[in-house]
């Protein structure tokens, strides 16, 4: 187990730039996710860290020595690639026990090692056959076998889930969780899937353009985004966007939205612009709620005609337009019937964020 | 369904005929070859004309090709694909490198005999077994090299990089992932290589004397100008074509597989 950490890093192709300049520290024991749009430069971080690519400038370490001069092989890392990367021409066994082969260990403790992987995994009847006679689903078991043998001190997942069907997936990303938990190693796992890394990291780190965006815990930043693209990247369906201009009254800060609709922010915050300056007001779908009772500090009714439905069985998300935006709501499975229908939603005020359009960094 | 199969039986005698008539000439008497009728099955089968083959010492220029062939073959095939491995993988020599290793393929042989001739003069190589290997291996490479890189290309590279991740060196990922996963266009490949050599005659017959004469030349030696020795011809043409005959026998699911696959990735 060892932290890695990573320094300046940058990588360029020809004249795109890759990776602009990535500073990272990532705990011993952590599992790290690498999460941003495709093109963002997750995949080539990893593979950077991997010794896959070359580095033009900066440090990785892992645990205390500097690996940027040392080939895959001596970094001790072990990698889960996207399509598996198993070896047709060798059995499932084979497959798990190549690395400690390539590196000369003795037969019985390579029996040994590839058994308990196996066990751990749910594999061992599969040891005498060849990839080809597997699913998706083991053949991606195996793969993190053939890593989970090698003890190595850093384990990096590129994408491991995109080429499996949607149940699988959800079935195999609790896997990992648990398998996480098990051996307590250092995980660095990219993808492109905003639930995988909210569900799987303990820090989330969202790259945009070669750069981070954003780092943090999950929470943290689904909670509390710095910009419009960390708003807009994490949560299903996207947060809402309104374009809005600064309205300080008597009551504290609010921001107009459309005529008549005034709404004013709860909750602390920095001091906004002044009054007038276009800003664009971020809301998730979850703060939008029917009114219904008293409201909770915070919450602010709005009147809005529903212009379409979208039930999912347990949740209902009500599409409605507001400053000429459509904006949408996640309600309860019956609050709304049809279309059309008229009525009061309570925005939730003390979540909502405000952003500074040209920029796009939240301000408020 | 019928029509078909008569079709198909009548192409393959078509293609069979010649080689049964190769190999019934092989085993008759001089009578019965030139007689006329045609003999189309010998009365008795007598292998008086290998026996002189042998016993006049012919028989060793099979052998000779056997050497020259298997030898060029095996070092065509090991420098040829770690070539192509190079410039499948780290784009030795540019875009262009490829396509020229492939244009020296197109140099007609009879336009270079007589330089290679003189320079094996100058060499002390005319002769010699030595000198024939190297340059088979030099003439098959680049065909080597052309195929090869197509094969490699078809290995997904992250079997590679896993191997790398998992501990392998480039040399270790070359022979425990490069090899294996190659394995069916290799077969092809060096099937073909073998057959070119084993057939070549052009520099076979300028460059060689009497030391290691090959079989397409000591065939040409029973054309004379008086008359054809019809059943050395065929004898010695049956026993230079069983060894590729067991070869594709033997390698023949490779091949199938290691054509297509060529033919689909250039």
């Amino acid at each position: 187990m060892a932290q890695l950490s990573i320094q300046g890093l940058r990588k360029s192709y020809g004249r795109v730039e890759a990776l602009k300049g990535i500073d990272l520290e990532v705990d011993a024991g952590e599992f790290c996710v690498f999460v941003g749009p495709s093109g963002c430069g997750k995949s080539t971080l990893l593979r950077s860290i991997a010794g896959l690519e070359e580095i033009d400038a900066g440090t990785i370490r892992i645990g205390d020595r500097v690996v940027n001069d040392l080939r895959p092989r001596d970094r001790n890392i072990a990698m889960v690639f996207q399509n598996y990367a198993l070896y047709p021409f060798l059995t499932v066994f084979e497959n798990i026990a190549f690395g400690l082969r390539a590196r000369h260990r003795p037969d019985a403790e390579v029996r040994r090692k590839v058994h308990a992987a196996a066990e751990l995994l749910g594999i061992s009847d599969l040891l005498q056959r060849k990839p080809r006679q597997l699913s998706g689903g083991q053949r991606q078991r195996v793969a993190i076998g053939r890593a989970i043998v090698r003890e190595a001190d850093v384990f990096l997942f590129d994408e491991p889930l995109s080429n499996l069907d949607a149940q699988l997936r959800d079935g195999m990303r609790m896997e990992i969780k648990r398998l996480h938990q098990e051996i307590g190693k250092t995980m660095v796992y990219v993808t492109h899937d905003q639930i995988e890394a909210m569900t799987l990291a303990d820090r989330i780190v969202l790259l945009n353009q070669g750069q981070i965006e954003q780092q943090g815990a999950p929470l943290d930043l689904f909670e509390r985004p710095v910009s419009r693209f960390v708003a807009a990247f994490l949560g299903s369906p996207q947060m809402n966007f309104l374009p809005a201009t600064v309205a300080g009254d008597a009551a504290g800060p609010a921001v107009r939205v459309e005529p008549g609709v005034v709404l004013p922010l709860a909750g602390a915050r920095a001091p906004l612009p002044p009054a007038g300056t276009a800003v664009v007001l971020g809301i998730r779908p979850e703060h939008i709620g029917r009114a219904a009772g008293t409201p909770r500090p915070g919450q602010h009714p709005v009147d809005v005609a529903i212009d379409l439905v979208q039930p999912t069985g347990s949740r209902l998300y009500a599409t409605f337009t507001l400053a000429g935006i459509p904006v949408t709501a996640e309600l309860a499975a019956h609050d709304v019937q049809s279309p059309g229908e008229r009525l009061t939603m309570w925005f939730d005020m003390t979540r909502a964020i405000v952003i500074e359009p040209e920029s796009g960094r939240v301000i408020a | 369904m019928a029509v078909r199969f008569v079709v198909a039986a009548l192409v393959t005698v078509l293609f069979l005929f010649p080689i049964y008539w190769l190999a019934i000439i092989s085993f008759k008497t001089p009578d019965e070859i030139f007689a006329y009728p045609p003999v189309w099955w010998p009365e008795q089968i007598q292998f008086a004309n290998y026996a002189v083959l042998f016993k006049d010492g012919d028989a060793v220029t099979v052998w000779n090709s056997l050497v020259i062939a298997s030898i060029s073959t095996v070092f065509a095939m090991v420098i040829g694909t770690m070539c192509a491995y190079s410039i499948a993988r780290f784009r030795t020599g540019g875009n262009l490198f490829s396509d020229w290793l492939l244009s020296n393929r197109m140099i007609p042989p009879i336009v270079i005999v007589f330089p290679v001739f003189l320079l094996f003069v100058e060499l002390g190589l005319v002769d010699s077994f030595v000198g024939l290997i190297l340059l088979y291996t030099a003439f098959n490479l680049p065909y080597v090299v052309w195929m090869m890189r197509g094969y490699i290309q078809d290995i997904p590279l992250e079997l590679e990089e896993s191997a790398l991740v998992d501990g392998c060196t480039r040399w270790q990922v070359f022979v425990r992932v490069v090899w294996p996963m190659a394995r069916g266009g290799l077969f092809a490949t060096a099937v073909f290589t073998f057959v070119f050599a084993w057939n070549e005659f052009i520099f076979a017959l300028v460059l060689t004397r009497s030391e290691v004469t090959t079989f397409p030349v000591q065939v040409t030696h029973y054309f004379g100008g008086q008359s054809n020795f019809w059943a050395k011809i065929a004898a010695m043409s049956v026993l230079g074509t069983v060894p590729i005959f067991i070869a594709v026998t033997l390698l023949q699911r490779f091949l199938v597989r290691g054509i297509s696959l060529g033919a689909v990735k250039g």
